[in-house]
């Protein structure tokens, strides 16, 4: 134990010795958390909009007004010609062209139907999908109030109509960046415990410390302990300098118990830790093993739920996320921030990732003592 | 009892044979030295003696204690000295020194008596990073650390390597004094020119030994008569030398070359002739007692 206490005190000496890592500890959560949070965003806000209205009728103004009256949309150009428009649309000037055709309002009247054409650029296409869902939800708007005001009450009355409400629950507001925090936190911690730990215990093989450390009465155990002991820590106060900085900048809620993150986080970085391990067994320099951690960071990281809905991916692939420790400890961090779970909501997730903590742990003891 | 007895060890590194079948033993407070070039199976050797890698075969003592199943009480008893720098360049002098005098469960002033000699040395510089010492200073406190648990065996391996030769004087100086004290010394080295300072030595070539002896043994046991041969052109003299008849060996050595004859046949007044013959000017010719090194290049072309 004392000799474990001695490992501990000297990686802790060495760590804040190291020019490199100070900056890494404090400055790249700061940059991280201001930069990702406010950048990685998939809120809709001015669309830009192409109007090509080619009947000029009262209808179609009507109908025009209602986009440039909405938040999510800009007029930025209004034309006859469709080709001036696809120029635009071409140049990357607008993002949709909305086309009203010679006679809407016309056909409208006679026909009691009328078309209008939506052009939409879907390089991206989470933007372009959700655009035109927008677009079409102004549209079904505008429907509804012609009815209104062409038909007499009694044929209103007559009419079946289902009109749709929204109330969003745990995030009111839709506010992306409640949303986002809680999971760039996770991937924050991941980096400082997967990356340092690795390449820490490789430098020692690389240096060749490790030689006269294994001549010494030190334990593999306790060596290891002590290795990973103070990033245990240092991840730790970076997920609570991290929230801090969620709460005074960002003012995310937390709703539920802190001590479920830190408890959680701290078995989630258990996990975290022994995949460095794990790493460190099979490398041999700092460069190997940076690589092979950065390699298996991006998978986890893009399936992890931070950026993309899970749900939303194909089945096999859920089935896959099902071994990606990120995804789980993510989940709770919304959980238990955003919507205020308890222990018995989030109990399948941690037990998930007290499996994974033993299962990694032991595997990655058992190659390292295996291999120096 | 043997403070190292070491019976048909041998080790494979994949198609490799770092060592084979390789027998020996030093007495306790013996200074024994390996000598032989790179490559030789030297630092495999004190791998296994240190508890570091599993031999493939044999068996290996430490103080009657086994490498292989007493590695943990061995390795309290044991100081090693990796042929490269490996203490944290990081920490400071005075730091490195605390940590493996703690790891070891043990104070610095506790065993300051085995030390002191060599610590004052490096004393001026106990702040200074580790990395940041030259290379004797760094040689000091790795010995230091080495030293730090009071071993009864010291397994230093290529010590002085890299070091200066008024360095590498004052090292063996110290070895001698730690040899005093009773402490076990086993040291590996490229250098002919150490082995003389050893108790006894083993020559050590492509994983087997080839002699063991004191250096005077080694040396008495050359059975070839010996000649140094100086003249001023010494790159023609060695190849001329070469096509001289009867003529065993020739090396050069320094600023002369070594020719050697097999037992019963000598140099004569012939070889003046036919190195004046041959156009050489400044010869001189004089019997040579053999060095650990003609010893050595000897017991190689065998």
């Amino acid at each position: 134990m004392r000799t474990l206490l001695f490992i501990i005190q000297k990686e802790f000496l060495q760590i804040f010795r190291n020019r490199g890592m100070l900056p890494i500890i404090f400055v790249v959560p700061i940059v991280q958390l201001l930069i990702l949070v406010n950048a990685a965003t998939f809120e809709m806000k001015s669309i830009k909009v192409s109007v090509v209205d080619l009947d000029l009728s009262s209808s179609s103004r009507k109908l025009i007004s209602k986009y440039e009256g909405s938040p999510f949309y800009k007029v930025v150009q209004t034309t006859f010609s469709n080709d001036e428009a696809m120029e635009f649309m071409q140049s990357g000037k607008v993002d949709i062209i909305i086309r009203i055709p010679n006679g809407f309002e016309r056909q409208l009247v006679r026909e009691n139907h009328a078309k209008v054409q939506f052009v939409i650029n879907a390089i991206n296409q989470a933007v372009a999908g959700l655009s035109s869902a927008y677009s079409t939800s102004i549209l079904i708007d505008f429907n509804r109030e012609l009815m209104q005001d062409w038909l007499s009450p009694s044929q209103m009355a007559g009419l079946k109509n289902i009109q749709t409400d929204y109330s969003y629950w745990y995030n009111p507001k839709l506010n992306y960046k409640t949303y986002m925090v809680p999971g760039i936190l996770v991937l924050l911690v991941t980096i400082i415990g997967l990356l340092l730990s690795g390449m820490n215990i490789v430098r020692e093989k690389e240096i060749g410390t490790i030689e006269q450390i294994n001549v010494t009465p030190i334990r593999k155990i306790q060596f290891i302990a002590g290795k990973l002991t103070p990033f245990w820590i240092i991840a730790l106060f970076e997920l609570a300098f991290g929230l801090t900085i969620g709460k005074l900048v960002f003012d995310i809620p937390m709703v539920g118990n802190l001590w479920l993150i830190f408890m959680s986080g701290g078995v989630y970085l258990f996990v975290i830790l022994s995949v460095g391990l794990l790493v460190s067994t099979v490398t041999n320099t700092q460069q190997q093993s940076m690589l092979v951690t950065f390699f298996f960071m991006v998978v986890f990281i893009l399936m992890s739920g931070l950026f993309t809905s899970i749900e939303s991916m194909p089945d096999w692939a859920q089935k896959l996320d099902r071994l990606n420790p990120l995804m789980y400890f993510i989940k709770i961090m919304r959980m238990v921030l955003l919507k205020g779970s308890a222990f018995a909501d989030i109990s399948p997730h941690f037990w998930s990732l007290v499996v994974f903590a033993i299962i990694l742990s032991s595997l990655a003891v058992w190659r390292y003592r295996k291999v120096a | 009892m043997s403070a190292i007895l070491v019976e048909h060890i041998a080790k494979h590194f994949g198609t490799v044979k770092a060592l084979d079948d390789i027998s020996f033993s030093v007495d306790k407070g013996e200074l024994f030295g390996f000598i032989g070039p790179d490559g030789a199976g030297k630092t495999t050797l004190f791998r296994i003696l240190t508890t570091l890698i599993i031999p493939d075969q044999g068996k290996a003592t430490v103080n009657g204690l086994d490498v292989v199943k007493d590695y943990r009480k061995i390795r309290q008893d044991i100081g090693y000295m990796p042929g490269r720098f490996s203490l944290y360049s990081d920490l400071s002098v005075e730091e490195n020194l605390n940590f493996y005098a703690t790891v070891f469960g043990t104070t610095v002033a506790g065993n300051y008596d085995l030390i002191r000699d060599i610590y004052v040395q490096i004393e001026p510089f106990k702040k200074r990073k580790a990395g940041k010492l030259s290379g004797g200073m760094k040689q000091k406190l790795a010995l230091c650390c080495a030293l730090i648990h009071k071993p009864s065996v010291l397994v230093l391996d290529e010590p002085t390597t890299g070091v200066d030769a008024v360095s590498r004087l004052e090292f063996w100086e110290m070895l001698k004094r730690l040899k005093e004290s009773g402490i076990t010394i086993v040291v590996a080295t490229p250098y002919m020119d150490e082995a003389g300072l050893c108790d006894r030595i083993a020559l050590i070539q492509d994983g087997n030994i080839m002699a063991i002896s004191t250096p005077s043994e080694v040396i008495k046991k050359y059975p070839n008569s010996l000649y140094s041969v100086k003249s001023d052109d010494i790159f023609s003299l060695l190849n001329d030398l070469r096509k001289f008849p009867d003529v065993h060996t020739v090396f050069a050595f320094g600023q002369a070359a070594h020719v050697s004859f097999k037992p019963g046949q000598s140099a004569g007044s012939s070889l003046q002739d036919y190195l004046q013959a041959k156009g050489h000017s400044g010869i001189i010719i004089s019997p040579v007692q053999a060095n650990i090194e003609d010893c050595f290049m000897e017991l190689m072309i065998k």
